[in-house]
Order: C-alpha cells, then sequence, then structure tokens
C-alpha cells in the first residue's frame, strides 16, 4: 500500500487540553458507586443479566457528563479530569481502609472529598457480602489460600477488580452502528425456539445485549444535548460551530453507522469509554485503530472533505481523552502497575489477513499523535514482521528517541505461530493485536484473562532451601533437605517439583474468580461486541467468546538462571561451597546485613514458637526480638565466608551477555513454568498459557523475597520479564538480545517482556535510528517476541554514577562510538550528562 | 576447519554494536600495539604491544591478551544477524591493525567467508607488502591522514608522514577497496582551514576516492592515562566547537569534489 508519512504540525488545542487534563491530582469520585446501589436495590431477584443490564442503563441515564474545554471528541466518566469511579461489586474493603491514606500514597495517589467517602460508605454497605472477590475467596482451596498468603503468586487484578483485557468490534460499530449489533442480537433472538434447552439464558442475556445498546445510544444523545446547550450560550463563533459539530456527530453515533472520520472517532470513543463504566477491568484495548479507522480516513480524503490536519488533531484529541480515563487500585497493586496506567494497547502496522504489509497514512499519524500527545496513553504498540515498512520502523524509532518509552516492538514471526498453536485461525492470527503489556489476541473473539496473576519464580527457589517451610510454617511442599541433593539435577528436580505445585494452586486461585465473575459478574455490554457471544447467547465471562485463555505471567527468570548457574558450578562442579553453607548465607543474606523484613518474620516466627510451646507472646518479646536481629553481628570467620561466597557468586557469569552455558538455564528455568502451566484449563473451556513479563511488580513482591543465590539481596527487586537482572548485562545490547532470544519465547503465548536501557545518543542521528531498527529486527530474526526502551535522562545517568553496579548495561554513544557508560572516566560521564540536557533542548 | 582459524594475534577490545566506524551494525576489533604516539590518542592502551596493567576504579586489570582467530569470529559470529539486516560486520581497529598482518588478513579473511563486510581504521604506517596482504579481503579503509607537513606530523605522532602518504597513493591506485580519508581535527595541530584543506586536495587527488571525514578531536581518552600513570599530553586544549567544525567542512566541499561528513 502506498502511504504518505509527512508530518503534520501539533495544533495549539492540544497543548490545552492536556494542560486542562493534568492542573490537578485525579480525584474519586461516587456516582457510579451510587448508581449501580441504587439499582441493585430495585432489582432483587431478578436474573444476573438483567440486573446488569439495568444498572448499566441507569448509569448511562444517570451519570453527571461534562463537556470540557476545547474538546472536539466527548466522553467523560468523571467531571473531574482523569478522576476516577468505584466500582464497589467487585471489591470495596480496600478501598475503605485506604480512604485516608489515598491521596498521600507513593505509588498513583487520588484525592477523595470527605462528602465522597461518605457518600460511598453509604453505597458500599449494600455490597457486603455481594462482590466478586468474597465469592471468589470462598470458591479457593485451603492450600491456594496459604500460598497467596505466602506471596508465591498474586492474582489480586481480577480478584478486587472487573476482568477486562479485551479488545472489542470498534470496526463492527464503526460500520453497523449499535442498532445493527441490536438488529443482530434480536436476529438471534427470533431465531431462538423457546422450547430450546438454553432458550432461557439465551434469552435473558440477548435481552440484556438490547437494553445495554439502547442505554449507550441514550448517554451519546445526552451529549448531543449537552453540546447543543453549549453552543446556545457559546459567546466564541469557532467553538460553537465545533460544539454544533459535537451535537450533530453524538446524535449519529454511535447509534448508526459512522460516516466521517470525525463520526468515527467519536464512535470509537464512546465504546472506548462506556466499557469502562460497565466494569473496572483496565486493559481494554484499542487494538488495530490504523486499520479499522482507515476506511473513514480514506473515504474522506478521497472525496476532498478532511485535511490531514484536521485528522491529526482529531487523532491527538483521542489520544488525550485515552488518558482522561483512570483508575484507581488498592495500594499494593497500584505499586505493581505504577503510572495511573489503564494500559490501553493501540498498534499500528503489521499484516493484512492475507499476510501483506499493513502500514497506512494513519499507521505513522498514530505514531505522531503519541509525540504531539506526550502522555503515556494509549500504550503505542507497532508489529513487526520480515516485510515492515522501513520507513515505519524509522519513524517508530524517533518517537523511541524522545525517551517516552513508546511504542513498544512486537514480533509477528514469532506471535503469529505461537496463536496458530494455540488453536487461533491463521486470519486471526494475522489479525492479532496487544492487549494490555504485551499480550496477543485476536481482537473481537477473545477472553484473554491475559493478566491473571503475577507468579514470582524465586520463591519456589527459596522452598528448596528451606523444605517448604517459611516464615516458621509449612508453606509448600517438602521436597527432602536441601543438603542431601547429590547432583544439579536433583536440585533442579525439586526446584520443579515447587514450581507445579506453587503453579496448580495459582491455577486454583484464577478459576475460582474466574468463576465468581461468571456468576456475579457478566457483561452484556463487552459481550455483544465480541463473537460468539451474541450467537451462544452467553457472555464472555462465562465462555461465550471464540477464544477462551487464562494468562497468569511469571517473573524473575534471570534470577533463577543465575541462582541455578551458582548451585551447578559453584556447588556441584567445582565444589567450592557446599549447599548447606549456601542456606545459611542466604538466610543471613550474604552477610550483608538484616532488614526489617527479616527482622520482623522472625519476629513472627519466635512468636509462634513460644505459643506452640504454650508461653505468651508479649510485645516486649516482639521488640527485643526485632532489636536482636537487627542489630546481629555475625562471627567473623562467618561473616568473612559469606562474603567470600558472594564475591564467587558476582564473579560467576550472567544471563544477558550471550553465554550459552547461563542462556540454556535461562531457556530450561523458564520452561519450569511456562510447560506446567500449559496443561492447565479454565472454567470457560479455555487453556492456560503463560505470559513472562511483570508489568512493575518485581519491585514490590521482590520485596516479599529472600535473598536468593545469584547473589541478589533480599527484598530487593527481582529482574522484570525476561530482561537480565539490571546491571548484569554488561556485553553490550545485541549480547543482550541473544541471551534473552535464547528463551523459547513461543511458548509463552501469553507475552513476554524485554526492556532495554538506551541513552539518547546511542541512537542519535539517521545511523543511530537506522542501527536501532537493526538492533530491533536482529532480535526479531533470532525469534525474541516484544522489545521496549528507556532512553535515559539526566536523572539515571546521575543515579548511574552514584550506584555503576546498577547501570552496568547502559549503552551511550560517546563520541565515533557508543560505549557502556559506567565504564567511562567521571569526567566523561560528566561531560555526557551535561550533553543530554543539550539533546532534550533540541 | 579453515587454516587462518588457528592464526593469533594481539588484541585488547571487542566491541559490539559500533555504529559509527563503517557502513551498519559491527563489531570493532582493536588490536594493541602502534607505531605512533599521537598526543591525542583516546586509545593509549593500544600503543605498546606489551600487555599492560590499567588501574580502573581501584581494581587492577590487565589489558590485551593473546588470541586465535577462529575465537575472535566465534564472537563475531553471534552478531550475524544484526550485521544481515545493516549490511554490517567487523571493523579492525587498533592501535594499527597492518603491524599484525597475518592475524589481521585472517580474521578479514574469516569475515567474508562469513558472508559479512570488512573495515580497517588504519593510518598505513606499514610497510605496503604488510597492508597489501589485508586488500584482497577488504571492503572499507577507513584511512586517517593528519597532516601534510611531515615534520609537524612527527612533532605530534612521533613519526613523519613520508610512508603513510605514499602507502595511501598504493593502495587508492590498488583500486581494490573503496577507500575513505579520515581527518582527526585537533587544536594547534591541524585545526586550521589550510592545514585541513591541504589534506582534502590530496585525498581529492588519489584515485576512487570520494569520502572524507573530519573527526573533531576529544577528550574522552583521559581518564585512561590516568588508568596507566601517564600524564595527559593535551592537557586542556579545547574541543573543536560545532561551528569550527561546520566551517571547515565547508571549506572542503567549496575546494574539493570530496562528500564531507563530520564525525564517523
Amino acid at each position: 500500500m502506498l502511504y504518505d508519512k509527512t508530518v503534520v504540525a501539533k495544533s495549539d488545542r492540544i497543548k490545552k487540553l492536556v494542560d486542562h487534563l493534568y492542573a490537578k491530582m485525579p480525584e474519586i469520585e461516587a456516582a457510579r458507586a451510587e448508581l449501580i446501589t441504587e439499582s441493585y436495590k430495585e432489582t432483587e431477584g431478578l436474573p444476573v443479566y438483567t440486573r446488569k443490564a439495568l444498572a448499566f442503563k441507569h448509569m448511562m441515564e444517570k451519570l453527571p457528563i461534562i463537556i470540557r474545554p476545547d474538546e472536539l471528541i466527548v466522553g467523560s466518566t468523571t467531571i473531574a479530569p482523569r478522576g476516577c469511579q468505584t466500582y464497589p461489586e467487585f471489591s470495596y474493603d480496600w478501598m475503605e481502609a485506604e480512604f485516608d491514606t489515598v491521596e498521600k500514597r507513593s505509588a498513583d495517589p487520588f484525592y477523595i472529598a470527605e462528602d465522597t467517602k461518605k457518600r460511598l460508605l453509604e453505597a458500599n454497605k449494600y455490597w457486603k457480602g455481594k462482590t466478586t472477590s468474597e465469592l471468589a475467596t470462598s470458591l479457593m482451596a485451603p492450600e491456594t489460600l496459604r500460598g497467596m498468603k505466602h506471596n508465591f503468586f498474586t492474582p489480586g487484578n481480577y480478584f478486587y477488580n472487573g476482568v477486562g483485557h479485551y479488545t472489542v468490534q470498534y470496526d463492527q460499530v464503526l460500520a453497523l452502528g449499535l442498532r445493527g449489533i441490536q438488529a443482530r442480537a434480536k436476529a438471534e433472538l427470533d431465531s431462538c425456539n423457546v422450547g430450546d434447552a438454553n432458550y432461557v439464558k439465551k434469552s435473558c442475556f440477548l435481552k440484556a445485549v438490547l437494553i445495554s445498546c439502547e442505554a449507550v445510544i441514550t448517554y451519546a444523545n445526552r451529549y448531543a444535548d449537552l453540546a447543543e446547550e453549549m453552543a446556545a450560550k457559546e459567546g466564541n463563533s469557532a467553538r460553537k460551530q465545533e460544539l454544533l459539530t459535537i451535537a450533530q456527530v453524538c446524535r449519529k453515533v454511535p447509534e448508526n453507522p459512522a460516516n466521517t472520520f470525525q463520526e468515527a472517532c467519536q464512535s470509537f470513543w464512546f465504546i472506548q469509554q462506556v466499557l469502562q463504566i460497565e466494569s473496572s477491568g483496565h486493559s481494554i484495548s484499542p487494538g488495530r485503530f490504523d486499520q479499522y479507522m482507515y476506511p473513514y480516513y480514506e473515504k474522506d480524503r478521497n472525496n476532498g472533505t478532511l485535511t490531514r490536519e484536521y485528522a491529526q488533531e482529531l487523532i491527538d484529541c483521542i489520544w488525550v481523552k485515552l488518558n482522561d480515563l483512570n483508575k484507581c487500585r488498592d495500594a499494593a497493586s497500584a505499586e505493581g502497575f505504577a503510572g495511573y496506567s489503564l494500559f490501553q494497547n493501540l498498534i499500528v502496522g503489521g499484516q493484512t489477513p492475507e499476510g501483506k504489509d499493513a502500514t497506512n497514512d494513519l499507521s505513522f499519524m498514530c505514531i505522531t499523535a503519541s509525540e504531539h500527545v506526550f502522555l503515556p496513553m494509549p500504550s503505542l504498540s507497532i508489529r513487526v514482521w520480515n516485510g515492515s515498512s522501513q520507513d515505519l520502523l524509522l519513524r517508530a524509532a524517533e518517537l523511541t528517541r524522545t525517551g517516552i518509552g513508546l511504542p513498544a516492538y512486537y514480533n509477528d514471526e514469532v506471535i503469529i505461530p505461537a496463536l496458530v498453536s494455540r488453536g487461533v485461525s491463521l486470519d486471526d492470527a494475522r489479525g492479532y493485536n496487544i492487549i494490555g503489556c504485551v499480550e496477543p489476541q485476536a481482537p473481537g473473539k477473545t477472553h484473554g484473562w491475559h493478566d491473571a496473576a503475577f507468579f514470582n519464580m524465586c520463591r519456589p527457589l527459596e522452598m528448596v532451601f528451606t523444605n517448604g517451610y517459611d516464615q516458621g510454617e509449612v508453606a509448600s511442599i517438602q521436597t527432602g533437605d536441601v543438603e542431601s541433593f547429590q547432583t544439579f539435577e536433583e536440585f533442579f528436580e525439586a526446584y520443579k517439583k515447587q514450581m507445579d505445585y506453587n503453579i496448580s494452586l495459582m491455577v486454583n486461585a484464577d478459576n475460582a474468580i474466574d468463576v465468581a465473575h461468571a456468576t456475579l459478574a457478566p457483561l452484556p455490554f463487552a459481550s455483544c461486541l465480541v463473537d460468539d457471544c451474541i450467537k451462544r447467547g452467553m457472555s464472555m465471562e462465562e465462555g461465550g467468546a471464540v477464544y477462551n485463555f487464562t494468562g497468569p505471567q511469571g517473573f524473575g527468570i534471570a534470577n533463577v538462571a543465575d541462582s541455578l548457574y551458582t548451585v551447578k558450578k559453584l556447588v556441584f562442579d567445582e565444589k567450592k561451597v557446599t549447599l548447606g553453607e549456601l542456606k545459611r548465607a542466604l538466610e543471613m543474606n550474604f552477610g550483608k546485613g538484616l532488614d526489617e523484613i527479616t527482622a520482623t518474620e522472625t519476629a513472627v516466627r519466635v512468636g509462634k514458637a513460644l505459643v506452640e510451646a504454650g508461653e505468651e507472646i508479649t510485645p516486649d518479646i516482639i521488640a527485643t526480638t526485632i532489636k536482636q536481629v537487627l542489630e546481629y553481628k555475625l562471627p567473623a570467620a562467618e561473616q568473612a565466608r559469606y562474603e567470600e561466597i558472594w564475591e564467587m557468586i558476582n564473579d560467576l557469569p550472567k544471563f544477558g551477555n550471550d553465554i550459552d552455558d547461563v542462556d540454556i538455564l535461562a531457556k530450561e528455568a523458564a520452561y519450569t513454568y511456562t510447560r506446567p502451566l500449559e496443561t492447565f484449563k479454565n472454567p470457560r473451556g479455555g487453556q492456560f498459557q503463560a505470559g513472562l513479563y511483570p508489568v512493575s511488580a518485581n519491585v514490590p513482591l521482590g520485596a516479599q523475597t529472600g535473598a536468593t543465590p545469584d547473589g541478589r539481596l533480599a527484598h530487593t527487586p527481582v529482574a522484570d520479564g525476561v530482561s537480565p537482572t539490571s546491571g548484569k548485562d554488561v556485553c553490550g545490547p545485541t549480547a543482550a538480545c541473544n541471551s534473552v532470544a535464547k528463551l523459547d519465547h513461543a511458548i509463552a503465548s501469553n507475552g513476554t517482556l524485554f526492556n532495554m536501557k538506551m541513552h539518547p545518543t546511542a541512537m542519535a542521528g539517521q545511523k543511530g535510528l537506522e542501527s536501532f531498527v537493526t538492533l530491533v529486527r536482529g532480535y526479531f530474526d533470532q525469534k525474541g517476541m516484544h522489545m521496549q526502551f528507556n532512553v535515559v535522562d539526566k536523572a539515571t545517568l546521575l543515579e548511574a554514577q552514584k550506584h555503576p553496579e546498577k547501570y552496568s548495561g547502559l549503552v551511550v554513544r560517546v563520541a565515533g562510538y557508543s560505549a557502556l557508560f559506567t565504564t567511562l572516566s567521571k569526567s566523561l560521564q560528566d561531560d555526557i550528562i551535561r550533553r543530554t540536557e543539550q539533546a532534550a533542548n533540541r | 576447519m579453515k587454516e587462518y582459524r588457528n592464526v593469533t594475534g594481539r588484541i585488547f577490545d571487542i566491541q559490539r554494536y559500533s555504529i559509527h566506524d563503517g557502513v551498519g551494525v559491527r563489531t570493532l576489533i582493536f588490536l594493541k600495539g602502534c607505531a605512533l604516539h599521537c598526543k591525542w590518542c583516546c586509545n593509549p592502551e593500544s600503543q605498546n604491544f606489551e600487555i599492560e596493567t590499567m588501574v580502573v576504579n581501584g581494581r587492577k586489570k590487565v589489558t590485551g591478551r593473546d588470541v586465535t582467530v577462529g575465537e575472535v569470529l566465534d564472537t563475531v559470529q553471534k552478531d550475524m544477524p544484526y550485521f544481515l539486516r545493516s549490511g554490517g560486520g567487523i571493523t579492525l581497529s587498533g592501535g594499527e591493525c597492518t603491524l599484525q598482518p597475518e592475524f589481521a588478513a585472517a580474521l578479514l579473511q574469516g569475515a567474508k567467508d562469513m558472508g559479512i563486510s570488512t573495515a580497517i581504521e588504519s593510518m598505513a604506517y606499514a610497510k605496503y607488502e604488510s597492508i597489501e596482504k589485508l586488500l584482497p579481503y577488504l571492503d572499507t579503509y577507513l584511512m586517517d591522514i593528519k597532516h601534510m607537513n611531515p615534520k609537524k606530523h612527527e612533532q605530534f605522532t612521533g613519526r613523519e608522514n613520508t610512508r603513510m602518504l605514499e602507502n595511501a597513493k598504493k593502495v587508492a591506485a590498488s583500486r581494490q577497496c573503496e577507500l575513505i580519508i579520515r581527518v582527526p581535527v585537533v587544536p594547534g595541530f591541524n585545526d586550521t582551514e589550510a592545514e585541513i584543506l591541504e589534506i582534502a586536495k590530496f585525498a581529492d587527488s588519489l584515485p576512487g576516492v570520494q569520502q572524507i571525514h573530519l573527526l573533531p578531536y576529544h577528550n574522552f581518552g583521559q581518564g585512561k592515562y590516568e588508568s596507566l600513570g601517564r600524564d595527559y599530553p593535551m592537557g586542556d586544549a579545547p574541543i573543536p566547537s560545532a561551528g569550527k567544525m561546520d566551517s571547515l567542512k565547508a571549506v572542503v566541499e567549496k575546494n574539493t569534489a570530496l562528500y564531507c561528513q563530520i564525525g564517523g
């Protein structure tokens, strides 16, 4: 396809919209919680579909609406910019507990007014004993609850919230309008015989679909009314005209098919927005926007009614709106999903269903929109394949170079076969998009449960050393005294057993939550835009989608790989350290001192032992124990030995340096998660598939993990995704890429995540961009799946100077060559830091 | 196994993902030992052929090791996907690679056998017979010419330039590889328009030469001198400004037919 890649300048409107959006801290609002509660109180005893649909209708009719200054695309879930509603039907306890801290917490703080707290407390009362999280808890096996308590995994995402993580058929709404979707549901209803076995549920579901679509049409018309009212009062004639156009557009879509590009944009936006009112699930991903919007763009361009400037402005407006949606999570989850992100992933490029390059004008304009708006949403992604347009990749590289961390790069050549191997048809696989962080799926046909849990692969490793004990109690299966293992294979076998056991518990947790959502929270509106829910007459939550998966993600591969290498090399090959010594070294954090977390854990253990011995525990005993642990000094010889062991470990080769001996263990470590997991099934009739990515959970979950044999100290972050441990990849970007590519990515069909840090100077000039594209393509040629880049700034470089050990993989462009930052002299580092500032001013 | 894999030589570094010394993404192999001692040299550890000990961040570090061509090529091989995507390959740097001609020729031959591009960064201070050994396997010769005045050349680098200029003519005449002339622009040595233009005119006179690269002096090697326990010969000489480099480029382009590029 021919495309126009010229870049259109940013309009003044966009800056104003962004400034307005970010003027204040985001705020929690109570309207939705009150409305759903009102409706639910009135619908007691009705079928769950009906209750859901009527509640949605009530919200669509009554939620306060607003058109923000200068907006061209309208539809806001809250009156406050970037505000959030609450979703008590999923969970609410945590929010009440955090009412007084949510404004001051470090990750994603929200303002909440005293009056709002009162209103929410009142509404939440109704939900006691009725939430999905309470039902899910009651459905879990006791050992699963124990596993969660001991932090092997956390299914927090869907445990406390809606599921989300889908891409609906935006193209169908644009083409048919919601009237068309209703017609589809009606036709299905008419074709049913009341005597059919599934008629009762099916008819109930389809009627819920009709109500829900009608509700959204009402909602859009409310905006049309508001725009007309505002236009009547508007003094500025240009703005008046804009408001009249908005009114006209909202009157027409999403009820009817879109004719113009602006109508398509507005129709898209209403769908994207209201899906997030129906449920609190995040990662509702726009997907292949450049593909399904293109016909409307092309038509208006061809008939001369649309300038590229106006088209760009409309896209930019959507980008701003994607940042207007927000969600307040519990404090722990906020750490794991830091950055107010709703993970609305939007992807450009890739292939047509026929396997040809799909690049078009809009692919470029989406990249430009991210450059113009310069905000975290959408999570812009780009599909790369052997036939990708080099122009598009170079343009993407320009965006990467700005340091925004976008786009993320995805490899069709691995993802398409991976999806096909999971039963997705070739056409559907070629049409894949990304959900949330890195999860591939067939849009409009999948309920993928893509972010189903975090699984900390380091914790089962700890259990090998403690024989299943954690904090003074049995927390996992017993795989034998670690000191009894005579070979590396025995040790690795024990690890696999610990993995298998805890993976099965995580599956139980996910399946319990899955059943809870199907029982209490089917979503008629989202479901009617996903095949084959209408035809099957059931919601996505119950298995109405064509493709069903559950994808929980493992992380910490690099730590496990390097740990296995330590054991193999130092214990069994070279016999320099015994497993007993290593066990004790880990307990003692390699003699680097014990922190408060360890002290508290020890105090709990002491407390338990006292209780078991029939003695009383007093606050004094606990305080004394904590103090003793914190002040504990090892005997000098022991201390020296642990430090010696730590040095030996640090001198070993590490994953990320293109060294086969270690990299092979990383591949094997990944298999201990990916292979057992794919054998499990979910209640929707689909299978489990592994992801290997951490979002940002590697930091908080690392804080729940003791020292590991790779030399990682207790409670420090574990490695993210499939990336090497920070600071351990010291042989440059190609070596790191090659190491990571040695993993089997295709089996991790729920996505892998590879973070790489680059210095802007390494990407300077045309050659810098071209080489960057080469790096991505070279990694993908070796069957890597995903890459994302941090192009680091001055603050990071200063940090790198202070803590060079953490940044040894940081590449900088020096003069006629690129080099690792920490290997440079202080004066040169200073010079580069100064240069960075200049680069930022370009 | 190819016999050339057993040839040994002495290197002090291998740098992967190098993007400024030849086409595409390249692996740079730094050979140890040089005939010159340029005052501005940014790789002082390259100058002596002997293996040396540096002190980096308080820890001793040996610089220089003897390796076989096979070992080096195994490392080169790892980045094959990037070479294939970008037309890249290996660049021999140094030091002066032509001072280890058998080793250098074997490395280049190995790279050609792998189907990747080859380049050397060299100032051609060697017997022509040595250089000639490399040419059959060489795609691009990035040749340093620092000054046209033999005395001034000797004063700043330790050697006269006569042999290099002769070799430049011979390499150009051989037409066996692309020849690109590179000039380090060093304050107080060759940074006047007249001096740069003189070099450019010479380059322009060489058959087949179409490009000249002006490389602004930088002091990034200073720390390495400290690590080696040596004084930094350039003191606090100023870095040529962007404006200065632009005006030198303009002079070259106005007075010669060469394509002139600032930086590698």
